[in-house]
Formats: C-alpha cells, sequence, structure tokens
C-alpha cells in the first residue's frame, strides 16, 4: 500500500475502491507495527484522525472530494503548530504545549483536506543532524536501525521511508530536511527561503528557516509543494510571488540542461561510494541530453564556520521567549529571574544550550563586529558564489552529505564533527536557494541522496532535474526492510 | 591560545539566563573555544568592502494598516499559562 503514490492514491479513493478511513487505518496499523523500532511519532492523534476521516468518507464520490491530496494521511513535524495537538519541537519545555492556532501550512493541508495522523519527532528546536538531540528518543533509521535517520526532520524523514504515512512536513535550517532525506531514501525538498509560510513554524534562525515537503516520489514532492506554496500575509518574509504550476514541469527532458558540479562538493572528506553515486548520476543525466562542467564555489568551506555563528545568534534571540511565563513548563522559582533560569535550564538540552550561548557571545557587546557582523559579510561572498555560477548554469548538483547515514552515538560527543556533516547543505541556506535531495544509491545497504540545486523561486527546473532523473533509474524503488 | 576564559562563559550564561554548575561551565569553555575556534578561520577573508546579508531576498519594510482584529480571547490566551489570577498570568514578584 505504501508504495502507492498521491495520484494512485487519489484515483482509489474517487473509485470508491478504498475509503478514507480505510487508508487511515492502514497508516496507524503500519504506525502500531513498526514505530517500536523507527520511534519517528511523538504524538499522535488517531482519535482525531479517526474522526475526521469519517467526515470525509462522506464526501467521497461528489464535487468536493476531487482535490488530489483529499482525504489523505500526513505527518507534520513537531515545530510545526498544530491547534489543539501537543505540539513540543521536541523539547521537554513544551512537553505540555497545545497550540491555539494552526500554523499556515497546516491551514493549507486542512483546506485540501489531508488528514494530519500525528507530530515528528525531531532534534530539539531543529538544532541537530542525528534526531540524538531530541528532548524525549532518538528516532531511528528504517534503513538499519543501529543508525541516525539523520535530522532535524529525521522522524519526517524516517516516516515516510518506514511507509508510516506517504508523505510529511519538515523544515530545513541548514540541512534539515535534504540530510535526513538523504540518509533515508526519501525525496525532500527545501524550498527558495520565502516560497512557503513560516508562520506557526517554532522559529529556529529566522533568515534561514523554510518549511518543505517530504515525500516518496518527485511528482509526490511537488503535489504537496503545490498546496503549501504562496504569499502569506502572516509572514512578513513571506514572498509576494505567484506560484507556478509545478506538475507542468515534470517532463523528463533535461535536454540541453547546463549542469555545474562544484569541485569543492567531490573533494576531500567525501566517502568513495557517495562520490560514485554521484558521478554514476551525472551520467545518467548525460544520457539524457544535459551536460555537465566542473565549476568552483570558492568560498564553501566557510560556510559552517558563518552558518553556526550567523544561525545560533538567531536563535539566542527567538529562544527568548521560552521563560515559563506565557506557556511550556514552568520551573519553581523564588523570584522572575530565577524562573527564568532555572525554567530554561531545566527544560533546554545541551545543544540548544550550546547555541544559545555561542549566539548570545557572538551578538554581545565587544564581539558583534568580530563575529557577527563578519559572519553576515561573509555570506553575501557565498551568495555571490551562487549567482555567479548560476549565470551560465542551469542547475548545480552534488551529493547532499559527505557520507551515508552514521551510527547512533559516533558523533553525539563532538558538535564540530557534527556539524561537518552538513557542509554540503549549508551553503544553499545561506544563498536563499532551493534545493532537492533525491535518492542514488545505496552504500552498505544505506541510502545515497543526490542534490539538486536551483535558482532562486524556479523549483520547476529542480524538480525537472529531479524527475527526470528518478523516472530513468530505480534508486527510488529501494525500500528498507522492517 | 585560550579564546574564552569561563568567567566569559558565566558572564555570557547570566545574560542567556541559564543556570551553570562548575561542570557544566568547563564544558561550555572547551566546546565554546572550540566553536569560536573555527570561525576564526573566517579572517582570512577580505571584507571590508562587502556588505552584510541579512536577509536574501530584496524586500524592504513591509508595512501594513494598523487595525485591530480578533486573534484569540483572553480565556483561550492563558489556556497554556502555567499560573494565572484574575485574568492574567501569574508570576512571582519581581520586588523583594
Amino acid at each position: 500500500m505504501f508504495d502507492k503514490s498521491i495520484s494512485e492514491l487519489h484515483s482509489l479513493l474517487h473509485k470508491k475502491e478504498l475509503s478514507v478511513s480505510e487508508l487511515v487505518q492502514t497508516s496507524f496499523d503500519r504506525i502500531h507495527t513498526v514505530d517500536e523500532k523507527v520511534k519517528a511519532f511523538m504524538t499522535l492523534n488517531e482519535e482525531g484522525a479517526m474522526q475526521a476521516a469519517k467526515a470525509l468518507d462522506g464526501k467521497l464520490g461528489t464535487e468536493e472530494a476531487r482535490g488530489l491530496l483529499f482525504g489523505l494521511p500526513v505527518g507534520v513535524k513537531d515545530n510545526i503548530v498544530t491547534k489543539g495537538l501537543r505540539t513540543t519541537a521536541s523539547s521537554q519545555l513544551l512537553s505540555n504545549f497545545e497550540p491555539l492556532h494552526n500554523a499556515t501550512v497546516v491551514e493549507r493541508l486542512n483546506a485540501a483536506e489531508t488528514i494530519t495522523v500525528g507530530k515528528l519527532n525531531m532534534d530539539e528546536f531543529a538544532m541537530g543532524s542525528s534526531n540524538e538531540n531530541s528532548g524525549y528518543f532518538g528516532t531511528r533509521n528504517p534503513w538499519n536501525t543501529d543508525y541516525v535517520p539523520g535530522g532535524s526532520s529525521g522522524g519526517s524523514a524516517a516516516s515516510v521511508a518506514a511507509g508510516e504515512v506517504f508523505f510529511s512536513l519538515g523544515s530545513d535550517t541548514g540541512g534539515s530536511i535534504r540530510q535526513p532525506a538523504a540518509f533515508c531514501g526519501v525525496v525532500g525538498l527545501k524550498p527558495t527561503y520565502g516560497l512557503v509560510s513560516r508562520f506557526g513554524l517554532i522559529a529556529f534562525a529566522s533568515s534561514l528557516d523554510q518549511i518543505g515537503p517530504i515525500t516518496n516520489t518527485v511528482e509526490d514532492n511537488a503535489y504537496l509543494l503545490q498546496s503549501i506554496a504562496g504569499h502569506d500575509k502572516m509572514d512578513s518574509t513571506s514572498a509576494n510571488v505567484d506560484v507556478p504550476d509545478y506538475l507542468s514541469s515534470l517532463t523528463g527532458d533535461v535536454k540541453g540542461l547546463r549542469i555545474a558540479v562544484p569541485k569543492e562538493y567531490l573533494a576531500e572528506g567525501v566517502d568513495e561510494d557517495v562520490k560514485n553515486s554521484v558521478l554514476q548520476s551525472l551520467k545518467k543525466l548525460e544520457e539524457l541530453g544535459a551536460t555537465w562542467d566542473e565549476v568552483s564555489l570558492p568560498h564553501s568551506k566557510y560556510a559552517v564556520a558563518t552558518y553556526y555563528l550567523l544561525s545560533s545568534s538567531e536563535a539566542s534571540a527567538n529562544l527568548a521567549r521560552f521563560d515559563g511565563v506565557r506557556y511550556g513548563v514552568r520551573a519553581e522559582a523564588e523570584n522572575l529571574l530565577d524562573l527564568y533560569k532555572k525554567t530554561r535550564s531545566e527544560g533546554f538540552g545541551d545543544e540548544v544550550k550550546r547555541r544559545i550561548m555561542l549566539g548570545t557571545f557572538a551578538l554581545s557587546s565587544g564581539y558583534y563586529d568580530a563575529y557577527y557582523k563578519k559572519a553576515q559579510k561573509v555570506r553575501t561572498l557565498i551568495k555571490n558564489d551562487f549567482e555567479k555560477v548560476f549565470e551560465d548554469y542551469d542547475v548545480i548538483i552534488g551529493p547532499t552529505t559527505p557520507t551515508p547515514a552514521f551510527k547512533v552515538g559516533e558523533k553525539i560527543d563532538n558538535p564540530l564533527t557534527m556539524y561537518a556533516n552538513d557542509i554540503l547543505t549549508i551553503p544553499v541556506n545561506l544563498a536563499g536557494v532551493p534545493a532537492i535531495s533525491v535518492p542514488c544509491g545505496l552504500s552498505n545497504g544505506l541510502p545515497v541522496g543526490l542534490q539538486i540545486i536551483g535558482k532562486h523561486f524556479d523549483e520547476k527546473t529542480v524538480y525537472r532535474v529531479a524527475h527526470a532523473f528518478e523516472q530513468a533509474t530505480d534508486h527510488h524503488k529501494a525500500k528498507p526492510e522492517l | 591560545m585560550s579564546r574564552i576564559t569561563k568567567e566569559e562563559v558565566k558572564h555570557v550564561a547570566n545574560l542567556a539566563r541559564l543556570e551553570m554548575d562548575e561542570a557544566e561551565v568547563e564544558k561550555f569553555t572547551t566546546q565554546l573555544d572550540d566553536i569560536i575556534s573555527m570561525a576564526e578561520q573566517l579572517n582570512e577573508l577580505d571584507t571590508e568592502n562587502v556588505e552584510p546579508t541579512t536577509h536574501v531576498l530584496d524586500l524592504k519594510n513591509v508595512l501594513r494598516e494598523d487595525k485591530v482584529q480578533p486573534w484569540l480571547s483572553r480565556e483561550e490566551a492563558l489556556k497554556n499559562a502555567p499560573d494565572q489570577a484574575n485574568g492574567q498570568v501569574k508570576v512571582p514578584s519581581i520586588f523583594e
């Protein structure tokens, strides 16, 4: 059942060969069977979802059931607020938090009449690359449960790979959709900054955060983006652009496409198997009529440092709101200052504290120019690198991650090794451009991801290339056995 | 050479409203020092004439009409409050 695409499911529902209740029940059955091992879900919405499914069953076969996403179960990352459905951002500080409103993306999915089956585990406040920083438990990689699923949207990627849901929403600040998508062998898109509303996304680094879809196929991904993209007056950084028809770009035609391959993305530190998978993929695209050249993004090596300074600075400001006053778990204290300190010290995990500390330091008096402003200037150089390459090329292609998934516990004690894992995804967020990760092979039984990066608001070309590649290969058909 | 001292870590922790015991201060001093050492790498670059990027889109001030609109009721707004009294959020006293 979970090999089915959105359009196949739509057709089954439309022909009444399947009811919404049966479909949603299938999702819960699968969750109850495999989630003990995968641990993708933080909170289940079983009663609410079954009730909603029953209501939709009444509409089956009518005009009202015509939407493509009608009646389909979806999982939502736990930093996206859902009205009345517990939202923790995987932080103990929010273990009792029931949002009073829906994020715009959730409103849009509701309008398309999808059914939210539950909230997905993540690294606390989206800070991490392995899901080991969840304040509750670590999600495991469905391909091999000794390995991490990636992060921070680890639950979002693992739930799709494990066949618990057909698609999910994640968020990506430095690779948090693409890296877990690569590790779990699914398709994940980080849209152009500003394309999808951030209203109701619990903010980590506001100039970098984007919500995006995680799916089994490129086509499904395009369907989902189509329904969540577009201007939102509730998010002042939302771009006022027309949303194109993404489906129309899935032509399979990449003849004459100009691909740039940054030499920095296949340099030392990139695993041999990963490199070979990417080179094979480029060969496939050549067979389909595209051409590729090696180029340089010379400031790539500065991206990780730039990112950690900027994202942590923004985080230190964004996370100031978690003070135990209006919501969340409040610690006992005699006076207000102690209440703030105890609430935050007991509620936040180590990685969150580390980043708040780094950000507070980088913004503090005497260091602002040396660290924060310097990083903002280097961000300009990194952004310019991309613009220059895009003058001559349609897309940039490389690996999504330097290695396949690593073992649970392997990197958790050394923040710097963990940060280095995001070296190929971070520059994309700094430049604000869109990028997708699609499966492009296996290495020792673990998936490898191909990253396709496009120009600002050119998701159409990104999808066209990803789809043509996917259709010409069988990588997306490989599924983990659980 | 250590770039960050334990005293600085304590100062920053206070600014960030975080409480730390000595062991934590020790750990964060080492870890932040490592991270800052990595960040110093940026000093290799001459950015004298480079404009900082605060935002990737070409957005200027986004304004809207200052109009009152219904949002949450008082009761709803207090729903998640850990403590409340007389329709307001309650906190410990801020004066001695």
